[in-house]
Formats: C-alpha cells, sequence, structure tokens
C-alpha cells in the first residue's frame, strides 16, 4: 500500500492515510480503530471474495453449456451453487454497502468523527475475516465443500456429510458481524449527528443505513439460532427439526425465511441510499420526495419483515397463510416503487451528467425495476405455483440482488473511491466498461426469465435439450459481463495504486458532508464539527459551476 | 445542545446514554435469539400439547422454583450493587457484585444436579428411553435441553462479565461517576432473568 | 435531554424500591407456582404469559431503569416486541387449520 499512503497534502492537512499512530506497518491497519481505515479493509476482503464468487459463477455457466454437462461432476457442481450463494450473499452483499460505505462515509455525512463504537467496529471486521476463513476451511477441510444450497434445508443439511457444521457457524459469525455493525449505526446516527442537523437534514444515504441497522439488529438473531440449532442436531443429535423425530421441516424453512427475506433488504436498502445521492448529485437537482423516500426506507425495513413464507408457496402451508404472505408481499413492493417514481421524477429539470456513477445509478433504476415486476408476478399465488424453484426465480435474484446491490456497490466504487483515496480513475474507461457490464449482464440474465418460465428448474446438475439455447446465450453473456467486471476493477485499482492525484474537496457538485472536507479526509475527518443549517442536496440554481470549497 | 454535543462532552468520546442506547439494541439480538427458541416451543406445543403435558410431569418444580428466586433476587442484588456505587459505597458494592455471581453459580449446580437426573432416568437426545417416546415428548427434552442449556451458557457468560466489572470496580475504572459499565452489565444479567422468567413456567409449570 | 447521573449526583439512593420490586416478583412467583396446580387448560398458560409478564415489566421498568430513560429506549423496545408478536401471529397462520 505504499503508493497509496503518498497522498497529497492540502493545506498542510494530514490525510487520514498519511496519518501516523502508536502502530507501524500491518498493525496500523489491522488494530486501527478509525472508521474509514476500517472500511478499507472490509472492501479489499469484500472484492476479493467477490471475485470468487463471481468465478463460481461463472464456471457453473461453463457447466451449463450443454445439457448433459461439460467440466463438473454432480456434487462438484451443488457444492458450487452453495458456495456462489453463501459467499455472495453473507460475504459480499450483507455486509457489502454498509460495511464498506457505511463504515467510511457514515461519519463524515453526518459531521461526526467516528461511529459510536468504533473498538467494536474493528471487532465486526475480525468476526467478519473469521467467517471468511471458517469458509475457506469449509472448502478445503476433507469433508467437502457444502452441498445444501444456501439455504440450508432440512433433512438434507442433517444428513450430508459434508462441512456442514463450519459452515453454518461461519454464517453465524458472519451474521454476529452484521450485527453489531448495525447496533453501531443506529447509535451513531441517534447520537452523534452534528449540531443543527436534525432527523430530515440527514442524507438519504444515512436513513438508508438506519433502516438496514435495525434489520440487522432485529432478524439476524433468528438464522442465529436457527443454524445453531441445526448444528445441534447434527452433533447432539437432538431433533428440533428433523422429521423422524418428530419435528417439522417446514418449521426451519419459516425460521430461515424470517431473516433470509429481510436479509434481501439489508442488501438492496443501503444500494437504494447510494443511488439516493448520486442521483441528486448528477442531475444536480434537490431529491424529490424527500421524506417519502426517508420513510420509504423505513416502511421496507416493516413490511419486508412480514413477507418472508412467500419463498413457501408450494411447500403445502395453510391457505390463510398462502393469501396473507401474498398480500403483504404486494404492499411491499409499493415503497420500492415511490422510490423508484421519486429517483425518476428528481431527473425532471435536472442538468444531468452522464458520468460513471450516474450511468451505474440509471442501470440500478432499470433493473430493479425488472426485478421487483418479477417479484410481483411470483407475489401472485397461482402463478407462483409454476414458476417456483424454475430459473425466473433465479432470473428475479439476479436482477434484484445484483440489481440492486451489485450496481449499487458499483455506483458507490465510482462515486466515493477518489474521495476515500484522492485518486481518479480514467471516466472514459469505466463507462466503456460500464456498458459492457449493462450488456452482458442483460444477455446473461434475461433468459433465465424465459428458460423458468417454460419449466427450466434451478440448482439442476444437467437439463434437457430445449433449454440449451438459452443456456449458450446466457453463458455468453456472463463472460461479456465478467470481461466488463476485470476492466471496470482494473480501472479502479489501477487509479488507487498511481492514478492521477485529486485533491479537490467536492469533485462532482455534491451537496452533502463528505464533499465539504479534504480529499482524502483528515483523521478526525472536520477540523471542526460543522454547523449544519441547509438539508442535503439544496441546489438553489440550477446553473451553478462546480466551486472549490476551501 | 445536541445529542453530540451532549455526547461529546469534556470527557472526549464519553457518551453514557449512546453507551446504554448499545447495550439495549444488543439485548434485543439476545432476546430474538431466544426468541427464535421460543417460536419453536409454541409451534411444537400447539402440535403436541397432550404429549408436552406428559413430558413435562417429571421436571423437578421444587429446583424450578428455587433457581426462579435465585436469580430473581441475583438481579436485586446487581441492582443494588448499582445503587451502592453511587452511594459512594464501593465494598458494599463489591459484595453485591459479587453475591450475584455466587447466585449464578448456585443457579447452575441447580442446574447440573437436574440434568444430571434427567440423564439418569434415560431423558437425553438420542437415549433409547426417549427415542420410544411420541414425538411431542421428544421435541419437549429437545427442546429443554437446548433451551436451558443456551440460557445457562448466557448465565455462564453473565457471570464472567460481572467479575470482570468486579475487577474494574477495584481499580477503579468503574467509580460512581463512572459507572455505566456496570449498568451494562447489569442490563445484561437482568435480561438473562427474564428469559428464565419465561422458561420456568414454560417447562415447569405445564402439568 | 438531561443526563440521569447528574441530577442525583451526591444525595442518597434508596435501597428500598429494589427490595420491594424483588418481593413483588417473589409473591408473583408464588402465584404462578399455585395457578398452575389449578387446571384450568388454555386460561392456565395464559395466566403463565401473563404473570410472567408482569415480572419482565418489573424487572424492565425498575431494575433496568427503562423508566427513566428518553422516549426513544421505550420505542426501541416496542419495535423489538412488535417483531416476536407479528412474527409468531403471522407463523401460526400456517399452523392454523385454515
Amino acid at each position: 500500500m505504499a503508493g497509496i499512503a503518498e497522498t497529497v497534502q492540502a493545506n498542510g492537512h494530514e490525510s487520514y492515510l498519511d496519518h501516523k499512530g502508536k502502530h507501524k506497518g500491518i498493525f496500523a491497519w489491522i488494530l486501527s480503530t478509525d472508521h474509514k481505515r476500517i472500511g478499507i479493509l472490509y472492501l479489499v476482503a469484500i472484492l476479493s471474495w467477490f471475485l470468487v464468487g463471481m468465478t463460481l459463477g461463472g464456471l457453473i455457466r461453463i457447466e451449463l453449456l450443454k445439457p448433459e454437462g461439460t467440466i463438473i461432476g454432480p456434487q462438484t457442481y451443488n457444492a458450487f451453487f452453495t458456495l456462489h450463494g453463501v459467499i455472495m450473499l453473507f460475504i459480499f452483499v450483507i455486509p457489502g454497502i454498509p460495511a464498506v460505505f457505511g463504515n467510511f462515509f457514515l461519519p463524515i455525512m453526518i459531521g461526526a468523527e467516528d461511529v459510536a463504537f468504533p473498538r467494536l467496529n474493528l471487532l465486526s471486521w475480525y468476526l467478519y475475516m473469521l467467517g471468511g476463513i471458517l469458509i475457506i476451511l469449509a472448502i478445503f477441510l476433507p469433508g467437502g465443500a457444502p452441498d445444501t444450497g444456501w439455504t440450508f434445508y432440512i433433512p438434507y443439511s442433517v444428513r450430508t456429510s459434508t462441512n456442514m457444521i463450519i459452515t453454518l457457524s461461519a454464517v453465524f459469525i458472519l451474521g454476529f458481524s452484521s450485527i453489531l455493525t448495525g447496533l453501531n449505526f443506529i447509535t451513531t446516527i441517534h447520537r452523534l449527528r452534528a449540531p443543527g442537523m436534525g432527523w430530515f437534514k440527514m442524507p438519504l444515504f444515512s436513513w438508508g443505513l438506519y433502516a438496514t441497522g435495525w434489520i440487522q439488529v432485529i432478524v439476524t438473531p433468528i438464522i442465529g439460532i436457527t443454524l445453531l440449532l441445526v448444528i445441534i442436531e447434527r452433533v447432539f443429535g437432538v431433533g428440533i427439526f428433523d422429521p423422524a423425530l418428530g419435528g417439522d421441516p417446514i418449521l426451519f424453512q419459516h425460521l430461515f425465511w424470517i431473516y433470509s427475506h429481510p436479509a434481501v433488504y439489508i442488501m438492496a436498502v443501503p444500494a437504494m441510499g447510494v443511488i439516493s445521492e448520486i442521483i441528486p448529485t448528477f442531475s444536480h437537482r434537490t431529491i424529490f420526495g424527500y421524506k417519502f423516500i426517508a420513510y420509504s426506507s423505513l416502511a421496507i425495513a416493516l413490511f419486508g419483515s412480514l413477507v418472508w413464507a412467500h419463498h413457501m408457496f408450494a411447500v403445502g402451508m395453510s391457505d390463510s397463510a398462502e393469501f396473507i404472505f401474498s398480500l403483504l408481499t404486494f404492499i411491499v413492493a409499493i415503497p420500492s416503487a415511490i422510490k423508484v417514481f421519486n429517483w425518476t421524477a428528481t431527473l425532471y429539470k435536472g442538468s444531468i451528467q452522464l458520468d460513471a456513477p450516474m450511468l451505474y445509478a440509471l442501470a440500478f433504476i432499470f433493473l430493479f425495476s425488472i426485478g421487483g415486476l418479477t417479484g410481483i408476478i411470483q407475489g401472485a399465488l397461482s402463478v407462483d405455483i409454476q414458476i417456483t424453484d424454475t430459473y425466473f426465480i433465479v432470473g428475479h435474484i439476479h436482477y434484484v440482488v445484483f440489481g440492486t446491490a451489485g450496481f449499487g456497490i458499483f455506483a458507490a466504487l465510482h462515486y466515493w473511491l477518489p474521495k476515500m483515496f484522492g485518486k481518479m480513475y480514467n471516466m472514459k474507461f469505466a463507462k466503456v466498461a460500464f456498458w459492457i457490464i449493462f450488456t452482458g449482464f442483460n444477455i446473461l440474465y434475461f433468459p433465465f426469465f424465459i428458460m423458468g418460465w417454460l419449466g427450466m428448474p434451478r440448482r439442476s446438475y444437467h437439463y434437457l435439450p430445449q433449454f440449451q439455447v438459452y443456456h449458450v446465450i446466457s453463458t455468453v453473456g456472463s463472460w461479456i459481463m465478467i470481461a466488463g467486471i476485470l476492466m471496470m476493477f482494473y480501472n479502479l485499482i489501477k487509479s488507487v495504486i498511481n492514478g492521477p492525484r485529486v485533491t479537490e474537496r467536492n469533485l462532482w457538485g455534491g451537496e452533502t458532508l463528505e464533499w465539504s472536507v479534504a480529499t482524502p479526509p483528515p483523521l478526525t475527518n472536520f477540523d471542526k464539527i460543522p454547523d449544519v443549517i441547509d438539508g442535503p442536496y439544496e441546489y438553489k440554481d440550477n446553473d451553478i459551476e462546480l466551486e472549490e470549497v476551501k | 445542545m445536541s445529542t453530540q454535543e451532549q455526547a461529546v462532552t469534556a470527557h472526549v468520546h464519553r457518551d453514557d446514554v449512546g453507551a446504554r442506547m448499545g447495550m439495549w439494541l444488543f439485548l434485543f439480538t439476545e432476546l430474538i435469539l431466544f426468541g427464535g427458541l421460543f417460536f419453536v416451543y409454541s409451534v411444537y406445543r400447539f402440535l403436541h400439547q397432550t404429549d408436552f403435558h406428559v413430558a413435562a410431569k417429571s421436571m423437578n418444580v421444587f429446583i424450578g422454583t428455587t433457581n426462579t428466586a435465585i436469580l430473581l433476587t441475583s438481579s436485586m442484588t446487581i441492582a443494588l450493587s448499582i445503587v451502592a456505587l453511587r452511594n459512594r459505597k464501593k465494598i458494599l458494592s463489591l459484595s453485591l457484585q459479587g453475591i450475584t455471581v455466587i447466585f449464578g453459580l448456585i443457579f447452575l449446580i441447580n442446574k447440573y444436579f437436574e440434568w444430571t437426573a434427567e440423564i439418569h432416568h434415560g431423558n437425553y437426545p438420542g437415549s433409547p428411553e426417549l427415542l420410544s417416546q411420541p414425538p411431542g415428548h421428544i421435541l419437549f427434552y429437545g427442546l429443554y435441553y437446548v433451551m436451558t442449556g443456551l440460557h445457562g451458557l448466557h448465565v455462564i457468560i453473565g457471570m464472567i462479565v460481572i467479575m470482570f466489572m468486579m475487577r474494574f470496580t477495584i481499580k477503579d475504572v468503574i467509580t460512581p461517576d463512572r459507572i455505566v459499565k456496570l449498568e451494562a452489565a447489569g442490563l445484561y444479567w437482568h435480561l438473562v432473568d427474564i428469559i428464565w422468567i419465561f422458561l420456568f413456567p414454560l417447562f415447569y409449570l405445564i402439568t | 435531554m438531561a443526563n440521569h447521573n447528574e441530577l442525583i449526583e451526591h444525595s442518597h439512593h434508596s435501597y428500598s424500591k429494589y427490595i420491594l420490586v424483588w418481593m413483588g416478583l417473589l409473591t408473583l412467583t408464588a402465584i404462578t407456582v399455585a395457578v398452575a396446580g389449578v387446571n384450568l387448560g388454555d386460561v392456565t398458560i395464559a395466566m403463565a404469559i401473563i404473570i410472567a409478564s408482569i415480572k419482565s415489566y418489573l424487572v424492565i421498568t425498575e431494575f433496568m431503569h427503562l423508566n427513566t430513560e428518553s422516549r426513544t429506549f421505550k420505542i426501541f423496545l416496542g419495535v423489538a416486541l412488535f417483531f416476536i408478536i407479528i412474527s409468531i401471529v403471522l407463523l401460526f397462520s400456517d399452523y392454523s387449520k385454515m
């Protein structure tokens, strides 16, 4: 990291990267309680894991080029889709934006020096790394990589001889990391806002992190106890879910999804927060309907916790449960739709600047709309009975999760990385990479809806020949997308290592507090905690030029 | 004064309200962790009402009630230890903290006798006696061991936390004016008590 | 929102409130055990839960000082309890025979 540490010291300000504390070398990073360094520690780990998850996805796509398979055997295939899910969800997207950008920017954006519990923050990172190490062990230890799917359904998760205990322990520990982050952010937002920054003067990214923090704190313990019970079944033979001992495997599914559905909002809501930051900045206009977006974040957290059994429409639930959960599923779409309308309305009469962050943000709206609408399709009971456990669902998941959280992270990287490191990436290259990713993404995932509708089952090692044409198109799409992603990472990483320096505070003309501090920020973020008067996104004049704020 | 100014006053980064807020949030996670077990209990009890009644007959109500009284008393003693320290009675506070730990230990010892008695009667997971029983009966005992076991683990954690607080009190890290660590430890202990308050009737008093 | 530590500094804090709450808790425990002996079917379990809730309420408000904390803390607890209750209700919608 030597090249990165040589940041320009503007006005004699020492940045957080230059700061020499009591620890030296690597310890200055892994023993640091500075929220900015912790954010970067997460960034490196998370992006590394993303590449692993992406590789697994790419290999699955290659395997599916032919109906009878190409490169891997059935056991490996099951392990691959399990690990792809576990890594992408528990290690990449759930920590994702909160752990990297929330940690780095939440305190700055609310005018604080750090989070409420800096040491707890570092502990969160240690737990995260421990969870990752356990997954690596689960892959390589003799029992073999887990093969149950990331959903760990009973009874197979109790019967399989693969390394389930380590895997489940890893997820438990990752959950604990997530809980501590959420707890930290809730307290930070309640207690450490700068003078004058009332709740409704906070940036919408903070609102998103606040709602997410509550979801993390409230529902994660449920998966904690559920996976603990599966471990206990495997180790002690206590038959809580085992049907042979009178247990109910459907009860496992209920408990699993009570967490795992709100978990998708842990993935999506922070990403929506990022979009709520980028759209006003690159439209040079205030956001449309600030309060509605803020309240929608809370509404998504609330209603998102009440819809879990829509993952179980085909398992034999009671009629009343099916009806209630279908209804609630339709309702939860409303606050998300409100956000989409508001972002779109923000563009109206805006002075649009199509830089890379904005491209990813606009793509987000498009992809999330497709994902969300297909979600509503799935919420209809009679339709879902046909398409559940088909590729339709897989298409939906990738449009919503990758389309929101994935593109949200890509957007956030292009928006905030220059601020974090004081180095600029090549904008033209970034835009080209974007278009390649976006094109590849749709070629890869749109056929999933068609195949699924026609009956192609998910998690299926081999398939009937009539689906091959869709799989081939999709796999080619994956190659295009992966090429674009690698280009994007090359561009960003190169910029951090030896890209041109930026010292401008306000790189994009944003109105939130991170654009008022030095680039990169000093250790304590502010020389003096600001007195906040205006709300965020108050562009008083659409024609204002970007001014360097001294 | 903004909340941030209240939080960061003369003492850098000291925020007692924030510390208690963080602790309450953590307690919610513990509450919901056990909540999941209560979900499982309620579903299975609903589905196997008679089996649960029959299985609960061998529960020792005397030990259960005694343990309830012990934990309730220990909740009082840890609460009193905070009052004592605020009254600047350091020795009294330390004694009350110590008594709380001892009560926890007695609780665990009782639990140990209870469990060994059950195991002696063949009521343990995987035992032939248990497996020959109807499903509701097996589930009752599975839940009994898991829920009281997990609760016992939290009693141990609570005892360790309070012992750390005792050390901090001795070393004047915790003082009458800097008391939030002890308050937080107390909150944890009270939650452990509350979980038992619900466990007790659900396992011991359903015959 | 005043720091409640400041208000009661340098005065004698009373132990008696806690002792009274403790006696109340023990009494409620005795009542629960007594009621359990009387078989009233579903009412018995309802009584057990109600009494347990009252005991918890005492612990939360008096021992854990929720009464002296700001309204924010009470709302927080409300959120957690709401989640638990609504989850059980929705969960049972599947186990009802309808």
